[in-house]
């Protein structure tokens, strides 16, 4: 395992990783936001939504990810839908994760008490502004912690786009891998994603400090 | 004054509260009292608005209002909750301006202005920037009156205000009740403690259960 062998393979291993971190951004800026609407979907009262809502998630997370993907690649053009590799790994990743995201919304949203509904009732609040300024801020404490781990997950997830031909962190690794015949860019991507994972669950813990203010 | 007239509510068929007439003369407290389970948490829900009364009028010096509706003229209840129902994650400053500043759509400046005042009056100087869970039941108590009163309701209403504090805490809040009478509040309050109904209100409403009556 030589420095010099290192040295020249890094390249190749941040360029992977680089297209990783694209990825995990731009599925983080699109999903979180999804989920948040349609975790208000879920728990609203109109029937029709909340079917069309139980089905969408119930597809994202009945089916894997994988096989996600390669619809998107590869089954979407049939119907005149056709994708960049990198726009349709994006795409999916926003789907299925805007899907999960939307459970655990939901689930911080049905924990908030009714009486803070009630208050913000009786104050004449609007319900935009009681979303927005009571139920919002107290369900992102709450979800923190699982919100998270999907977060973590989603940094490990992003290696399943080798599936469309991406070239990302581990299949850089994997490319060095079977050239060279030495487990040591494997090694290295390891190594790789303990430090971004280390970064997120950092960055995590900071963003849930920040949220004990209160109890 | 408030006037309710001929209100009626069931729930799935079962009466609750059936051609109840109710009057709150101005800077009175009227005491509604009853068992639990005779509707008088629902009378308060549909004065309040958050239930919605089969039929019945509400009036307030002789005109009417929808305690329902998002009108400003709609807007002369203030209540009281029994758990106070704070906003957890918001100081006592920012409860107590968020309805004025984005209701009433009133300055900030103006709106923290008038908080102080209402916490200096309720014995809370000093308190605002604290969140809830830093305050005692008592605390708590007299932030959601000055929560309340910051939007300036013609009425004032409290669901059970001692059952959520200390036994020996039932004094302060006569005192409390008595003082806002004092500074002109008019009051609806409901207990199901007739002592401290009798030691604060001009007026006991008492309510009795329907069920009787449903039982026909």
């Amino acid at each position: 395992m030589s420095l010099s062998y290192i040295s020249e393979i890094l390249p190749s291993l941040f360029q992977g990783a680089s297209l990783t971190l694209q990825l995990f951004f731009w599925t983080l800026i699109g999903s979180l936001p999804l989920g948040i609407v349609v975790s208000l979907g879920l728990t609203s009262n109109i029937k029709p939504i909340r079917w069309v809502l139980d089905f969408y998630v119930w597809l994202m997370r009945g089916t894997p990810l994988l096989l996600q993907l390669i619809f998107v690649f590869y089954g979407l053009p049939i119907i005149g839908v056709v994708f960049h590799r990198y726009d349709a790994a994006v795409f999916a990743f926003i789907l299925n994760y805007g899907a999960y995201f939307a459970e655990i919304f939901r689930g911080g949203l049905q924990s908030i008490d009714n009486g803070q509904y009630e208050s913000a009732r009786v104050l004449r609040l609007s319900y935009w502004q009681t979303i927005r300024k009571i139920v919002i801020p107290q369900v992102v404490k709450i979800v923190l912690p699982s919100v998270g781990n999907e977060v973590i997950n989603l940094v490990k997830d992003s290696s399943l786009v080798y599936v469309i031909g991406l070239g990302d962190l581990l299949r850089a690794g994997n490319v060095a891998t079977s050239r060279d015949v030495t487990l040591v860019p494997l090694l290295l991507v390891g190594i790789i994603y303990l430090i971004l994972v280390g970064i997120c669950t950092y960055l995590l813990h900071k963003v849930e400090q920040r949220y004990s203010y209160y109890k | 004054m408030l006037e309710i007239k001929n209100l009626k509510k069931s729930f799935s068929g079962r009466v609750i509260l059936d051609n109840m007439n109710v009057t709150v003369k101005d800077r009175e407290v009227l005491s509604i009292v009853g068992p639990s389970g005779a509707g008088k948490t629902t009378l308060l829900r549909c004065i309040t608005g958050l239930e919605k009364a089969d039929s019945g009028e509400f009036l307030i010096d002789g005109q009417s209002f929808n305690p329902q509706g998002t009108d400003t003229s709609d807007s002369v209840i203030g209540v009281v909750f029994q758990d106070f129902n704070l906003f957890p994650h918001l100081s006592v400053f920012d409860n107590i301006t968020l309805a004025p500043t984005m209701v009433l759509k009133k300055d900030k400046n103006e709106a923290k202005a008038e908080a102080e005042n209402l916490l200096a009056e309720l014995g809370l100087k000093g308190k605002g920037d604290l969140y809830p869970f830093q305050l005692s039941g008592g605390q708590k108590q007299r932030v959601a009156i000055a929560r309340a009163l910051a939007m300036h309701p013609k009425i004032l209403c409290y669901d059970e205000p001692t059952s959520a504090l200390d036994p020996n805490l039932r004094r302060e809040v006569e005192k409390l009740i008595l003082g806002l009478k004092q500074d002109g509040m008019t009051q609806l309050v409901v207990t199901h403690d007739m002592e401290f109904a009798k030691n604060i209100a001009d007026d006991i409403l008492e309510v009795s259960s329907l069920d009787k009556l449903n039982q026909k």
